[in-house]
C-alpha cells in the first residue's frame, strides 16, 4: 500500500486514533471526565471536518475499497456536523438528567467513524465494515440509559432488527459476489453491463432491503418509532440526523456506483419504497401524541421524499437527494433542539400538547419551531420547500408522474400534522412555560433557524454545491 | 430615478416595516401604539411608492415594464425576475391601496398580540405584491404559496369561534390545489427549458400536454378563486377571519386565482383553454346561480357576502374564458371592482361587529335611525355589489356578460339570472339590517361612524363611484396588454386550425 493515499483517509484515522485516546481518558478518570471527553469529542470531529474542508484531494485508497470524491466529501462534512451538534446538544441534558456517561460521546465518535467509512465505501466488504461499526455503536447508544425500561427496550429492538437487516445485506452481497465475481463496486458495475442473471437481481433486492432498514424506509421502518421514543432525546436527535445522511449516501453510492447498469431493476424498488414511505409517514403521524414518535414518522416520510430523487436515476435526482439531506438535517437538528428545550421545572416533557400556547410563553422558541414545522411541511419560501422542489423536479424529468402525484398528495396529508403543532403553539391557551434553555441549544436553534428561514438567499450556491457533488457519478 | 428597482422596493418595503415592529420587543400600551403607527406608516409609504409604478407605467406598451432580472438558482433555471404589464399593474396598486385600510380596520378591534398581527399582515402584503410582480413562474409559486403561512395564522389566532377548523380547511384546500400546479410548473420547465414567464408565454406547448398542464393549473386557481364546487373553504375562512383578514381574502387573495388564469392558463395553454371553455362556463354559471341562491338563505352577514363573492368570481372566470376583448377586460375590471366593493362591505360588517360582536342578521334591524351615515355608505356598497349602473360593480358584470353573449347566448342568459338574484339577496340583507323598526334594546344606543371609520369608508365610496362613471381609468392601462393577449390567443387557435386543415388536405 502506498503511503500518500493515507491522506485521503485522514479524517477516519483521526477519529479512530482519537476515540482510543478519549476512551483511555474516560476509563482512567471515570465519570468525572464526561465533560472533558465530550468537549474533546466535539473538537476531534471538528478537526476531522476542518481537514475535509481544507485538504482537497480525490482518489482511491486501499486498493479501491475506499474512495474519496466530491460527493463523499460533502456527505462526510454533513455527517460530521450532525454528529458534533448531537454531542453538543447532549451536554445540558446530561447535566440535568443524570446522563453523565463518558461512553456516550466516544460511542458517537465511533459511530461517526463508521459513517465516514460508509460514505467512502467502494467495496462490499468496506461497506459492511463501516455499516457494522456504525450500527453496533448505535445499538449501544440507544440503550445507554440502562436504568430505563424504554431505553433498553429500544436498544434491544434496534439490535435484533438491525442484525436481521445486516444479515440480509450480507446475504445479498454474497449473492452479488457469487454472480459477478467481484466485491468492488467498479468490478460489479463492469460485470453487469452486458447481462444480468436472476440471482444478481435477488442479491440487489437483499442489499436494498438491508439499506432500506438503515434509512428507515417502509417496509423496514418498524424500529424507528420505538427507538425514537425510547432512546434519550439527545440520542434520538443524533439518530435522526447523521446516520440517515450516511445511510442515504451509501444507498446512492451503491445504486449509482455498483448497480448503475441495472437502473431499470432498482428504480422500481426505490419507487415502491419511496411511495410506501411517503404514504406511511403522512398517515401514521396524524395519530401521534408523543413528539418524538411523531418526528419518527415524519423522518420516515422525509426519507420517502428524498428517495423520490434517487428513483429518478439521474444527475438531477442525486443532486436533489444531496440537497434534501442537507436541508433535512438542518431542520431535524433544529426541531430536536426545540424538543430538548421542552423542559418544565419537574423534568422533560414530550407530549405535543405540552407545546400549547408556546407563542405566549416563549415567543422566540415558538417562532423558530413554527418555521421548522412549515419547512418540514414543504411550504415556500422555507428550506423544506426547496428540498422537495428539486427531488420532484428530477422525478418529473424522469417522467415518474404517478410517483410525483402521490408524493405531493402525501405532502399535503403530512402538512396536516405539522399544522396541528403550529395550531397548538399559536391558537391554544398557554400552559405552564418551559424553563430557560441551555446556551448550546440556543446556538443550534439560531443556526438551523436562520438556515431554514433564509434559505432562499443562499439557494443558488447550495444548489451548485449539491450539483457538483452529484456530478461524481455522472462523468 | 430611472434605475430605481421600484418593484423590488414596493414588494419588500412592508418587510422592512415588519422588521421594525419585530424589534419593538416590549409589551406596553405605548409599544402597542407604536406598533400600530409603524404598520400604518409602512403601508401608506408603500402605497405612495407604488403610485410611482403607475406614474412610470406606459399604457401604450403591451409587454412587461420596469423589469428587473437577477440570476437566482441556476440549477433550476430560476431567476429573480420582476415586472408588470397592464394586467398585473393595477392589482399591485389595489393591494397597496387596501393595506392601510386593513391596518386601520384593526386599529381597535384587534387587542391581543397586535405586534404579531401587524407583522403577519406586512409579510402578507409583501407576498401578495410579489405574486403580481413575479415574472418567473417558480418565484410566482413561492410568493403564491408563502401567503398561506401568514393567512393561516391570521385566521387561526385572531379569528372567531371556529377559527381552527376554518384555518386548517383554508390551508389544506389551497395547498392541495397548488401542489399539482407545482408539478405542472416542473413539467413546463423540462419541456420549455425555462421558468421565465415571458419566454413561456411565447412558447407553444404540444396540444396533449397543454390539456394536462391546464388541468393542473386549474386545480390550483379554481380553489383559490374559488369556483364551485371547491369553494367551500371560503365561507368558513371569511366568517372566522378578523375583519381585515376578510378584506384581504376577498379583495386580493381571491384575485390571485383570476390573475393566474389570465397570466398562465389562457395565454400559455390556448388550445386547452378553447377545448375546456364550456367546462369553465358550466362551472361559472352554476356558481353564479347556485351560490346566489345559497347567499339568499344565509343568517350570517359575513357568510352572505362570502357567497356573493363566489358568485361574482363566477363572472370573472366566465369572462376570462370567453377569450374575447369584452370578456377579459370585463373580468379584470370585475376583479378590481370586487376588490373595492367586497373589501368595503367587509369593513361595513366590521363596523357593526365591533359594536355588537355578532354577525347574525337577525340581531340587527333599523340601524338607519341611529346610524344614517353608515346606512348611506352601506347602501352605496350594496348597490355596487348588485351591479347598479354608475357604480364600479356594473361595468365588470356588464362587460363579462357582453363577452359571454358573443360566445354563447345561453351562457349569458344563465349568468344574467345571477344579476337578478344578487339584487335579491343584497337588497334583502340591506332591508333586514338597516331598515325596519329599531326595536332591539341593544341597538338603541348604537353610535354612528366615528372619524376613523369615516376615513375607512368614504375614500372607498369615492372610488366605487369614480370607477363606475369613468371606467377608462382602468381600461387605458389594461388595453394594450389585453389586446396582445387576445391576439396571441386567436393566432394560436387559428394556427392549429390551419395545421389541421393542411393535414386533412
Amino acid at each position: 500500500m502506498d503511503i500518500p493515499n493515507l491522506a485521503l483517509a485522514m479524517p477516519e484515522l483521526l477519529l479512530a486514533g482519537g476515540s482510543m485516546i478519549l476512551l483511555m481518558i474516560g476509563v482512567y478518570s471515570g465519570e468525572s471526565s464526561t465533560r472533558v471527553v465530550t468537549g474533546l469529542s466535539v473538537a476531534l470531529i471538528i478537526l476531522a471536518g476542518v481537514w475535509l474542508v481544507w485538504v482537497p484531494g480525490t482518489g482511491e485508497a486501499f486498493h479501491g475499497a475506499f474512495v474519496m470524491d466530491p460527493f463523499a466529501r460533502l456527505m462526510k462534512i454533513l455527517v460530521l456536523i450532525g454528529s458534533s451538534v448531537a454531542i453538543a446538544m447532549s451536554v445540558g441534558f446530561a447535566r440535568l438528567e443524570n446522563f453523565d456517561r463518558f461512553e456516550y460521546p466516544i460511542l458517537v465518535v465511533l459511530a461517526t467513524l463508521g459513517m465516514l467509512l460508509m460514505v467512502s465505501a467502494n467495496d462490499m466488504i468496506a461497506l459492511y465494515l463501516g455499516l457494522e461499526l456504525q450500527a453496533l455503536s448505535l445499538y449501544v447508544v440507544a440503550a445507554i440509559n440502562r436504568d430505563s425500561l424504554r431505553s433498553t427496550e429500544a436498544g434491544l429492538k434496534y439490535f435484533v432488527l438491525g442484525a436481521l437487516s445486516s444479515g440480509m445485506l450480507l446475504y445479498g452481497a454474497s449473492l452479488v459476489y457469487g454472480f459477478t465475481g467481484h466485491t468492488g463496486f467498479d468490478g460489479i458495475s463492469a460485470a453487469i453491463v452486458d447481462e444480468r442473471s436472476l440471482g444478481l437481481v435477488f442479491g440487489l433486492v437483499f442489499i436494498l432491503a438491508g439499506l432500506a432498514f438503515k434509512v428507515s424506509a417502509v417496509p423496514f421502518h418498524m424500529w424507528t418509532p420505538d427507538v425514537y421514543e425510547g432512546a434519550p432525546t439527545p440520542v434520538t436527535a443524533f439518530f435522526a440526523a447523521a446516520p440517515k445522511v450516511a445511510a442515504m449516501a451509501l444507498l446512492v453510492r451503491v445504486v449509482h456506483g455498483a448497480f448503475e447498469p441495472a437502473v431499470s431493476d432498482w428504480q422500481q424498488i426505490i419507487t415502491f419504497i419511496s411511495i410506501a414511505s411517503m404514504g406511511l409517514g403522512a398517515f401514521a403521524a396524524i395519530g401521534q401524541n408523543n413528539i418524538k414518535r411523531l418526528m419518527a414518522y415524519s423522518s420516515i416520510g422525509h426519507i420517502g421524499f428524498a428517495l423520490v430523487g434517487l428513483a429518478s436515476g439521474s444527475e438531477e435526482g442525486v443532486s436533489g437527494v444531496v440537497l434534501y439531506m442537507i436541508i433535512y438535517m438542518a431542520m431535524t437538528l433544529g426541531t430536536f433542539a426545540c424538543i430538548l428545550a421542552m423542559r418544565r421545572v419537574d423534568g422533560m416533557v414530550e407530549e405535543i400538547n405540552d407545546l400549547a400556547g408556546l407563542s405566549r410563553t416563549n415567543p422566540m422558541l415558538a417562532l423558530v419551531l413554527t418555521a421548522f414545522m412549515f419547512s418540514l411541511a414543504g411550504i415556500p419560501p422555507l428550506a423544506g420547500f426547496w428540498a422537495k422542489y428539486f427531488v420532484f423536479l428530477a422525478a418529473i424529468q424522469a417522467e415518474l408522474y404517478i410517483l410525483s402525484v402521490i408524493g405531493v398528495l402525501a405532502s399535503v396529508v403530512g402538512a396536516y400534522y405539522y399544522l396541528r403543532i403550529v395550531k397548538l403553539i399559536w391558537f391554544d391557551e398557554p400552559e405552564q412555560g418551559f424553563v430557560p434553555m441551555a446556551s448550546e441549544l440556543k446556538i443550534v436553534l439560531v443556526g438551523s433557524g436562520l438556515f431554514t428561514i433564509f434559505y432562499v438567499v443562499i439557494a443558488g450556491p447550495m444548489s451548485t454545491i449539491a450539483t457538483a457533488a452529484a456530478r461524481t457519478f455522472f462523468n | 430615478m430611472a434605475d430605481l428597482p421600484i418593484l423590488t422596493v414596493v414588494t419588500f418595503l412592508p418587510l422592512v416595516g415588519a422588521l421594525i415592529i419585530f424589534l419593538i420587543w416590549e409589551d406596553s400600551e405605548v409599544a402597542r401604539r407604536n406598533v400600530r403607527y409603524v404598520a400604518l406608516f409602512t403601508t401608506i409609504v408603500t402605497f405612495l411608492v407604488s403610485l410611482g409604478i403607475w406614474y412610470r407605467f406606459d399604457n401604450a406598451q403591451s409587454g412587461f415594464q420596469m423589469v428587473e432580472k437577477t440570476d437566482w438558482i441556476q440549477q433550476g433555471g430560476i431567476a429573480y425576475h420582476m415586472g408588470v404589464d397592464g394586467i398585473s399593474m393595477l392589482f399591485v396598486i389595489l393591494t397597496t391601496f387596501l393595506m392601510p385600510f386593513c391596518v386601520l380596520a384593526s386599529w381597535e378591534s384587534v387587542k391581543n398580540r397586535i405586534r404579531e398581527y401587524m407583522i403577519a399582515f406586512l409579510i402578507l402584503e409583501t407576498l401578495m405584491i410579489g405574486v403580481f410582480c413575479a415574472l418567473d413562474i417558480v418565484l410566482f409559486y413561492v410568493f403564491f404559496e408563502a401567503g398561506l403561512i401568514p393567512m393561516f395564522l391570521i385566521i387561526g389566532v385572531w379569528g372567531g369561534a371556529r377559527r381552527v377548523y376554518a384555518s386548517l380547511k383554508f390551508f389544506l384546500y389551497t395547498l392541495l390545489g397548488s401542489v399539482l400546479m407545482l408539478l405542472a410548473i416542473m413539467a413546463m420547465y423540462w419541456q420549455a427549458g425555462t421558468t421565465d414567464i415571458p419566454t413561456l408565454l411565447a412558447y407553444q406547448f404540444p396540444t396533449n400536454m397543454q390539456t394536462w398542464l391546464w388541468v393542473a393549473f386549474f386545480a390550483s386557481f379554481a380553489v383559490k378563486m374559488p369556483m364551485w364546487p371547491v369553494h367551500t373553504w371560503l365561507p368558513d375562512a371569511h366568517v372566522e377571519a378578523p375583519t381585515a383578514g376578510s378584506v384581504i381574502l376577498a379583495a386580493i387573495l381571491l384575485k390571485m386565482g383570476g390573475y393566474g388564469f389570465l397570466r398562465f392558463s389562457l395565454p400559455m395553454f390556448p388550445l386547452a383553454s378553447a377545448d375546456l371553455q364550456y367546462f369553465v362556463f358550466t362551472l361559472s354559471v352554476i356558481a353564479i346561480i347556485y351560490t346566489s341562491l345559497v347567499a339568499l338563505m344565509q343568517e350570517d352577514i359575513k357568510k352572505l357576502i362570502a357567497y356573493s363573492s363566489v358568485a361574482h368570481m363566477g363572472y370573472v372566470t366566465m369572462g376570462i374564458f370567453t377569450a374575447n376583448i369584452h370578456g377579459v377586460q370585463g373580468a379584470i375590471f370585475q376583479m378590481l371592482a370586487h376588490g373595492l366593493v367586497s373589501g368595503a362591505l367587509f369593513l361595513c360588517v366590521g363596523v357593526v361587529y365591533d359594536r355588537m360582536h355578532t354577525r347574525e342578521i337577525a340581531a340587527y334591524g333599523g340601524l338607519v335611525n341611529n346610524m344614517p351615515k353608515y346606512a348611506v355608505a352601506f347602501l352605496i356598497f350594496t348597490m355596487a355589489n348588485v351591479g347598479l349602473p354608475g357604480t364600479a360593480g356594473f361595468v365588470g358584470e356588464f362587460l363579462t356578460l357582453l363577452g359571454a353573449f358573443q360566445t354563447n347566448t345561453w351562457v349569458a342568459f344563465g349568468a344574467t339570472t345571477g344579476v337578478v338574484l344578487s339584487a335579491a339577496y343584497a337588497l334583502w340583507l340591506y332591508r333586514r339590517v338597516v331598515f325596519g323598526a329599531l326595536d332591539k334594546e341593544a341597538l338603541k344606543s348604537i353610535l354612528d361612524l366615528n372619524s376613523r371609520e369615516k376615513a375607512l369608508l368614504y375614500p372607498l365610496i369615492v372610488l366605487v363611484i369614480f370607477f363606475g362613471v369613468y371606467p377608462s381609468a382602468v381600461f387605458d392601462v389594461t388595453q394594450a396588454s389585453v389586446d396582445n393577449l387576445i391576439n396571441n390567443y386567436q393566432a394560436a387557435i387559428e394556427g392549429t386550425v390551419k395545421a389541421a386543415q393542411a393535414v386533412s388536405n
